[in-house]
């Protein structure tokens, strides 16, 4: 297998996110940290190619690779080399300024083409980014490359040339399968990330990260960034901040003056 | 006059009250088309006469439940290739957003998702950061695909003629992937927790004794949903998880029992009408974004407001 792992650096989602005057998220005063997401979808790369190795072990000799790869400003580095520490064999950055400000169809557009000149079969994808939230970048991948999609994986499994996945959906259990070449998103109770070890770290050093221009992907400028964005935010306000409400204690009829209180609300 | 799809959404052959929802958002816009991707297209049909829809396409020839997204996004583009929309909305589910995304790419169209509102120029209204901004946006380029948050807008209920016709897609299969075997969801007596307009859940602080969290829940007709502290832990299952990393809900009341309020967790119910909280710990952060609060053990507190519900409802 050549798995490719799509991973976003987004802003610590325990920050205070605010909008820009651009009408972007704001990422210069915040913290940047690996998508949380993004590590399940990591650790399922690892366990994957752990299961399918002579030596029971990621990296050389197992026959198999694991690339990260992600788009965003230089500092992305940061989040590539966490992957890196925790296993991963190489790491590739598109990284641009011509790339700020891009939509999901731009970004799907970008790691479509990386994944495709990598000749990746299996890609490996967090449900979504913290940031953004729209959850919809995986399904785009899979429509871009015709790659069989199966998203909100809670348990991977490649077999030969075959990937099933089973899933909780709201029509209930799925399992599902298809031949590679696929694009899988994994939820996060597929597993319990691993934490770099010292060894891991010391070892990231010396892998391969390379940080590429859209050029050298062979994108337009033109085609990517806020210009070429399809939609557009108006405005943004702050909500008002809600303001916190009535606060009893409960001396033995706290339960009551609640349900007063949603009687007066009309809410029963 | 313009024309706007809405893709009907459905579980087990019964239409979600999310695309009663959809028309209702359409109406602001222009005449409704809903559009049924699904094996069980004529158990659907006649629930849609409640609904504000003006005509009813079916989409037919291939067979979506075993195919999934791809298949759905696919027939999707092509009944809006023919005839050219004012705009898409889809229901802003896990699988609502991917059939957007995919049809987004397919109609070289911007996408808008999780959408609180629209205007009569599409102008859409999103909440983000866990409810801390309000933004405003449009697409710019191609047919505006939308995504739209259940609960967002009273459903118009009345009762409609809409005309019908099948529309036969083919499937390029540009997904391979199948559906091999479902195990159907359980049903509980209880509503769907993204469609329910009161939700009760549980945190930390029920240490993995829902009882008086169900209670309280039946007792108003309401969901069951959890804090991610709940659902790790065990004590619940993860479909019902409330927060950044699992549903995002926006009921007309919100009662947090024993949850503390991370900032994940206000990311997913912060949007509620109304919200109340019972915690022990006075400085839980859950009481700066309550309407009510009650310091309290939600073992004697819950049952109490469960017994007044149930004394007058009489």
């Amino acid at each position: 297998m050549k798995i490719a792992v799509c991973i976003k650096q987004v802003p610590d989602s325990w920050a205070q996110k605010t909008m820009g005057g651009d009408g972007r998220l704001d990422r210069a005063n915040v913290d940047a940290v690996l998508n949380d997401l993004d590590e399940y979808a990591i650790e399922s790369a690892l366990k994957l190619v752990e299961a399918n190795s002579p030596t029971g072990e990621a990296g050389e000799g197992s026959g198999h690779s694991i690339t990260v790869i992600s788009m965003g400003p230089e500092r992305a580095t940061e989040a590539l080399r966490k992957a890196l520490s925790m296993g991963v064999d190489d790491a590739i950055l598109i990284s641009d300024e011509a790339l700020a400000g891009s939509d999901a169809l731009a970004t799907s557009k970008v790691l479509a083409t990386a994944i495709t000149a990598g000749g990746f079969d299996l890609v490996i994808c967090g449900t979504e980014s913290t940031d953004a939230r729209m959850s919809v970048v995986p399904a785009m991948l899979a429509e871009r490359l015709s790659f069989a999609q199966l998203t909100f994986a809670a348990s991977i499994n490649v077999e030969g040339s075959t990937v099933k996945i089973s899933r909780q959906t709201e029509f209930g259990v799925e399992e599902m399968s298809a031949e590679l070449p696929a694009v899988v998103s994994v939820v996060e109770k597929i597993n319990e990330p691993r934490y770099p070890s010292f060894k891991g770290i010391m070892a990231s050093k010396k892998k391969p990260l390379v940080t590429k221009s859209l050029a050298e992907v062979g994108i337009a400028a033109g085609d990517v960034g806020s210009s070429a964005a399809w939609s557009s935010v108006k405005d943004s306000l702050p909500r008002p901040a809600r303001g916190a409400g009535i606060k009893v204690t409960d001396n033995g009829d706290g339960g009551s003056q609640l349900a007063a209180f949603l009687a007066e609300r009309k809410l029963i | 006059m313009s024309e706007v799809i809405i893709l009907v959404d459905s579980v087990a052959g019964k239409v979600s009250k999310a695309t009663a929802e959809l028309a209702t958002f359409g109406k602001k816009v222009g005449s409704v088309t809903a559009v049924i991707c699904s094996s069980d297209s004529e158990a659907l049909l006649p629930q849609l006469s409640t609904m504000a829809i003006d005509r009813v396409i079916t989409c037919t020839g291939v067979d979506f439940e075993k195919h999934s997204t791809g298949a759905t996004a696919a027939a999707l583009a092509e009944v809006v290739n023919s005839i050219k929309p004012a705009a898409v909305l889809i229901a802003s589910t896990a699988r609502g957003k991917e059939i957007a995304g995919r049809l987004a790419v397919r109609c070289e169209s911007g996408i808008i998702t999780d959408a609180i509102d629209i205007d009569a120029d599409l102008i859409t209204t999103q909440s983000v950061f866990g409810g801390s901004t309000t933004v405003h946006s449009s697409v710019t380029h191609g047919t505006p695909i939308i995504t739209i948050r259940g609960n967002s807008i009273e459903a118009i209920v009345g009762s409609s003629t809409p005309t019908h016709e099948d529309f036969p897609v083919s499937y390029d299969g540009a997904d391979k992937a199948v559906v091999s075997s479902l195990a159907p969801a359980v049903k509980g007596g209880r509503p769907e927790l993204t469609e329910a307009s009161i939700i009760v859940s549980g945190g930390k602080g029920t240490d993995g004794n829902f009882a008086p969290v169900e209670g309280l829940a039946d007792a108003l007709g309401a969901a069951v949903g959890a804090s991610r502290a709940a659902t790790d832990a065990g004590w619940y299952p993860h479909s019902f998880q409330v927060g950044q990393t699992g549903k995002t809900v926006s009921p007309q009341l919100y009662i947090a029992a024993g949850i503390s309020g991370a900032i994940q967790h206000r990311a997913g119910m912060q949007t509620s009408k109304t919200i109340v909280a019972v915690n022990k710990d006075a400085d839980a952060p859950i009481f700066d974004v309550a309407d009510f609060g009650v310091i309290g053990d939600l073992f004697a507190v819950l049952p109490q407001v469960t017994e007044a519900v149930t004394a007058k409802k009489g």
